[in-house]
């Protein structure tokens, strides 16, 4: 261990053993015991009706004075040289007002990969058009700046390049060879506790098998797009981003500014889902403009998603169970190895889930990383859950039936008191209830133990179950502004992201409630890098980081206007912490008579507003407890017994997320995350050509993500359970609806067939050997 | 997209007459062609918009069906005649791309509407004979789980995609093409070809030869028939594997059959020799797998689409088994 780590293990340690009172969350959110508020009452979304008019904006729709279109041309080889770039004939197409290529593009530094500094957004850290070196199949060669898109479009068809290859890892298997530990957050993915080989030898039951995941690209309605202006040194960038201030220290320091020189805008976002960070368009858009002196418009195309911007990686994990005759597990064994780019750092880590998920005698946990020639990987919905929730369930469900066990009953069995490997007090899991109120729900006494049995006329059906869960995060860096106005209202600046969650809705909701104030009289500025905060849209972390953001600017905000009330208000005397927020007044919290309205306060105090803006507390809590969110997912397919395909044809999810803010945007959360999870389970697939590194269907046509008709009727319900110790008693619900749903899938359908698919996609090629010869 | 020039036809003559110059392509919706032509993989300088040309369906005396090139998909699908006499066609329409899609495209850019190859549309990255002649193919040792199982050749083993024409080429539809020489029909089972050392050539049409017209000739048996489409999501994918097929039945012998397959060629696959071998023989399940064991009998797999030959048999099996028992 090096001393930075020594040191991380020592403050970590004593982070778990401190009295609960020390830590954030040790005192609940006085928004918890609120019963009557706006909080978990189903709100609309505020966006709503702007995004059905179209007058949303978004990033590719901002209007530039001069304004020119980017296009740019990719690499065709996964690693060597260009040799010669031909653009003469690129540059004399008609509009054409720039070709930029490394020859002429400004000297700029790479930009800094994310997780390697606080506010880090680079994709990967490879130098940008500076040389004449190629790392992947796909990489930017060069970008056209014309008059119109159709003129860029066209002129770089007209780019010649070529290539002096060099031998490049593009085969997994060869990868694999050279692998290396993987490191999370800075943390080794590996755990051991106790001797897990011996234990599995040991134990009477087992399982153990191999489970593979294959690429995944991103795929967000909006395409990642830039709307770019320099005005001298300053750099304002119009982007598609769940990162604003990552993306504008970033790229400060790409451009060698201050990071003040960097406006990031990002009011509305079509789907993030962990793709929209830096990559390289913004900063080639940025640089592009610079050398043209003209604002620059740049939107990848779909194909341009495909090979510029990282996907899930592909995951091979070796998943062992070992337990005695009565289900407990004497060994938790999951292994394996995952592709990784050279230039960033983001070994898929789906050991997470196992790590608390089960009490075990022993464990091993471990993730390699094979790196290879490749557009850097990064985070998609759930990285590590989603994927590792598949081998981990699947086996589980494996083990349940070589025990002849209910699955829901193994789990059970194996539910934890405390969490299995760090030790710590969980804060709030309520999975039995879970568990048992989904099965209640969907019916699963209705399921046919034995697999293979319930027919109707070509369908086999089956039912499957799985566990759901992920982390509850709150990153360092949240802070927001609250400006009360002499009229009763309040504003809140933060540099937070709307990507079609609800966020910006939920959160006047929360502040509404905060303050005690009307839906009306509250506004949530957000999106914007010039405002307070570094809050990643991302690790569902966002809920949690603004709301302790606000509750630490409200607190700091009440604290001040008691003060300049004086001894006049009924409040004099109160602190921050004896009254809350109730129908537009400050109330003393146990006496609710004794208070006085926000215009009164206002108006005592002879301002027109009054601002406050503080930092949210550093995120312990959840090294102190074990914070996660769970979830049961239930799911019946129907597989063709002729055809093997797979329709699932009903869906459930039992949430336990602490409390749920607003239930309307929350289903929509959770179902959209099931039906991602369709995706991965039954077709979603990025071809990778092993042979030279190319993606082969970048389209949404040969990419298959589910239609309508792939999506049954999905049923949500939840616990609606506070988290004691999570700013509102809330979770983020962002990610946690993607995982568990490829193993729930995969149970069922081997519940329907008898044959079990441990490779996803479950694609038709895989279920039809299975079902025998012709009929 | 290169730039092009665009003109609406007026009749038949003034399109043959556009069409037949150098570097002209007809656009019917534009769905297929369009989509090319951004990829840069048609190149046209010159469109002829046919899509206002005839689009009439018509009944004829001597039963046949006449379909206007220019008519809707969906306009076909929904049609009374095509419904009623003609299922699988309605049927293999509506299986295939999005109501958005069927509304825009026609029947002769159906009829010539190109392969789905992911090679083929890679033109920066891959290699393919079909859009550089002689350059190599990719996909033979690539990812090739969407392509041929039969009649392919070293040079390609792309497939033909459309549902539509699996079903004209069970039907026996005619198609009707004018050029600058006059007009003639040709067997829908003779206008795509095999790939053979020319995959780029693609059909047997004359250059700037224009589809007027489609003809479904009287098939009163085809009144009870089925499209079967297999996929990997339940709409908006392109076949694995179809079968459009009809039968005749008397007395529980096959009095006649029509079939056809798709996703395995680079061309509808009417199955003769299927049809050879059941004629006469009980329709039960074991003739229907002993004639499309015989039919399949030269398909050669390629790596990834090995499951095809499998997944071909227990379709035609299930589909003829479902008519026979329709009609029994
Ligand atoms: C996402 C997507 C999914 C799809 N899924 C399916 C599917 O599942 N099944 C399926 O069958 N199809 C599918 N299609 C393809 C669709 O059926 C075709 O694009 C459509 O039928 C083409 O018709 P069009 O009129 O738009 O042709 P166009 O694009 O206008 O033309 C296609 C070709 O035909 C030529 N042409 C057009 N009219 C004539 C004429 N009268 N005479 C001579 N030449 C002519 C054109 O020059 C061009 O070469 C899909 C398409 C897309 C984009
Ligand atoms: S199969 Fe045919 S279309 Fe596909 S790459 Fe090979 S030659 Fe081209």
């Amino acid at each position: 261990m090096s001393i930075k780590e020594t040191a991380q293990a020592v403050m970590k340690k004593a982070v778990q053993i401190a009295p609960d009172a020390l830590m954030p969350g040790g005192a609940p959110d006085p928004l918890i015991r609120q019963k009557h508020g706006l909080i978990g009452t189903p709100v609309s979304r505020l966006d709503g009706p702007q995004k059905v008019s179209g007058t949303a904006r978004f990033a590719a729709e901002f209007p530039m004075e001069g304004m020119l279109f980017a296009t740019l041309k990719y690499s065709t080889i996964p690693k060597g040289k260009i040799t010669n770039l031909d653009i003469a004939a690129a540059a004399a197409a008609p509009g054409v007002v720039l070709v930029m290529t490394h020859h002429n593009a400004p000297r700029m530094k790479p930009a800094p990969a994310f997780m390697s500094s606080a506010k880090a957004a680079g994709g990967d850290d490879l130098p940008i058009m500076q040389d004449a070196e190629i790392h992947w199949n796909g990489q930017p060669v060069a970008v056209v700046l014309a008059e119109t898109q159709e003129q860029a479009d066209y002129a770089k068809t007209l780019i010649g390049v070529t290539y002096e290859t060099e031998p490049a890892v593009t085969a997994f298997e060869v990868a694999k060879a050279d692998s290396e530990p993987g490191v999370f957050q800075g943390e080794p993915l590996l755990l051991e506790i106790g001797d897990a080989d011996a234990s599995l030898a040991a134990a009477p039951h087992k399982v153990d098998a191999v489970y593979r995941t294959p690429r995944h690209s991103h795929n967000p309605i909006e395409l990642h797009a830039a709307t770019v202006g320099w005005d001298g040194d300053h750099l304002l960038v119009h982007d598609a981003s769940q990162c604003v201030t990552h993306t504008a220290w970033s790229l400060a320091e790409v451009f060698g500014i201050a990071e003040e020189q960097v406006h990031v805008t990002s009011l509305f976002v079509g789907g993030g889902f962990g793709s929209k960070t830096l990559w390289q368009h913004q900063t080639l858009a940025a640089a592009a403009s610079k050398l043209a002196e003209r604002p620059v418009r740049l939107m990848l195309s779909r194909e341009g998603v495909y090979r510029i911007v990282g996907g899930r990686t592909l995951t091979e994990q070796r998943m062992a169970i070992g337990a005695q005759g009565d289900g407990r597990f004497d060994a938790l064994i999951q292994t394996g190895v995952v592709a990784m780019g050279r230039h960033n750092n983001m070994p898929e880590p789906f050991i997470l889930p196992a790590r608390s998920a089960y009490q075990a005698g022993s464990f091993r946990l471990d993730v390699e990383a094979a790196k290879m020639d490749m557009v850097a990987n990064t985070f998609m919905r759930a990285p590590g859950e989603s994927v590792g929730t598949f081998a981990l369930e699947s086996a589980v469900d494996e083990l349940a039936d070589n025990l002849g066990m209910d699955p829901i009953e193994l789990r059970i069995r194996n539910e934890p008191e405390k969490d299995p490997t760090t030790g710590a007090p969980f804060s709030s899991r309520h999975i039995v209830e879970a568990y048992r109120a989904g099965a209640e729900k969907f019916g699963w006494a209705a399921r046919k133990a034995k697999p293979g049995t319930h027919r109707e006329g070509e369908w086999l059906i089956g039912m499957g179950c799985a566990t759901a869960t992920y982390p509850y995060y709150r990153m360092p860096g949240g802070a927001a502004r609250i400006t009360l106005t002499a009229d009763g209202r309040a504003n809140v600046k933060i540099a937070a992201h709307e990507m079609g969650m609800g966020t910006s809705t939920t959160q006047t909701m929360v502040t509404a409630d905060r303050l005690g104030l009307a839906m009306e009289c509250v506004s949530v500025d957000y999106g914007d890098s010039h405002f307070p905060g570094v809050v990643l849209a991302g690790g569902s972390q966002q809920t949690a980081s603004i709301g302790a953001s606000v509750a630490a600017a409200y607190r700091k905000l009440i604290t001040e206007l008691l003060k300049l009330a004086g001894k006049d208000s009924p409040l004099h005397g109160l602190d921050a912490d004896e009254v809350i927020g109730r129908d537009g007044h400050l109330c003393k919290s146990d006496e609710l008579e004794r208070r006085e309205s926000y215009v009164s306060l206002m108006a005592r105090i002879g301002r027109e507003e009054l601002t406050a803006e503080a930092s949210a507390p550093p995120p312990l809590e959840f090294t102190h407890w074990s914070m996660h969110s769970h979830g049961a997912m239930f799911c019946e397919v129907r597989v063709n017994a002729i055809t093997g395909e797979t329709r699932v044809s009903r869906f459930l999810g039992s949430f336990d997320c602490g409390r749920i803010l607003n239930p309307k945007t929350a289903a929509s959360q959770f179902r959209g995350g099931i039906i991602m999870g369709l995706g991965l389970a039954l077709m979603e697939e990025t071809q990778f050509d092993e042979r030279n590194g190319r993606v082969m269907n970048p389209s949404l046509a040969e990419y298959h993500v589910p239609v309508h008709i792939d999506v049954p009727e999905i049923d949500v319900i939840w616990t609606d359970i506070p988290d004691p110790h999570a700013p509102m008693g809330a979770h983020g619900v962002g990610e946690i609806g993607i995982t568990g749903v490829g193993a729930a899938v995969a149970n069922a359908v081997y519940n329907a067939m008898g044959r079990r698919v441990r490779d996803l996609p479950i694609t038709l090629d895989k279920t039809l050997p299975e079902l025998g010869l012709v009929p | 997209m290169n730039s092009f020039t665009y003109a609406r036809a007026a009749d038949v003559i003034d399109a043959v007459q556009q069409g037949t110059r150098v570097h002209a392509k007809y656009l019917g919706g534009g769905t297929n062609l369009v989509d090319l032509m951004r990829e840069t993989l048609e190149q046209p300088s010159a469109l002829v918009d046919v899509s206002g040309l005839s689009s009439d369906i018509t009944e004829r005396e001597d039963g046949s069906l006449l379909i206007g090139a220019a008519a809707r998909n969906t306009a076909v699908a929904e049609h009374r005649a095509v419904r009623t006499r003609y299922p699988l066609l309605a049927r293999a329409i509506l299986a295939g791309a999005s109501g958005q899609i069927r509304n825009m495209a026609t029947v002769g850019g159906n009829l010539l509407q190109r392969t789905r190859c992911t090679y083929f549309y890679d033109n920066d990255g891959s290699r393919c004979n079909k859009r550089t002649p002689g350059q190599g193919c990719d996909a033979i040792q690539g990812f090739n789980r969407i392509h041929a199982i039969l009649g392919a050749s070293p040079s390609c083993v792309a497939t033909h995609p459309s549902d539509m024409c699996v079903a004209l080429a069970a039907l026996d539809a005619l198609v009707h093409v004018t050029g600058l020489d006059g007009s003639r029909t040709i067997a829908v089972v003779d206008l795509h070809r095999l790939p053979g050392d020319h995959p780029e050539i693609e059909t047997n049409l004359r250059p700037g030869e224009l589809i007027t017209a489609v003809e479904l000739p009287a098939l009163p048996f085809a009144q009870r028939s089925v499209y079967r489409k297999v996929r990997d999501r339940a709409s908006y994918a392109f076949a694995l594997i179809s079968v459009a097929a009809a039968l005749d039945l008397d007395h529980g012998i096959v009095k006649d059959v029509r079939l056809a397959l798709g996703g395995v060629a680079h061309k509808p696959w009417r199955a003769l020799k299927l049809e050879a071998s059941l004629k006469g023989q009980p329709a039960t399940t074991q003739s229907f797998l002993a004639a499309v064991e015989e039919e399949l009998a030269d398909a050669t797999p390629l790596p990834h689409n090995k499951f095809k030959v499998e997944l071909a048999k227990r379709t035609v099996v299930a589909v003829l088994a479902e008519l026979a028992g329709d009609i029994s």
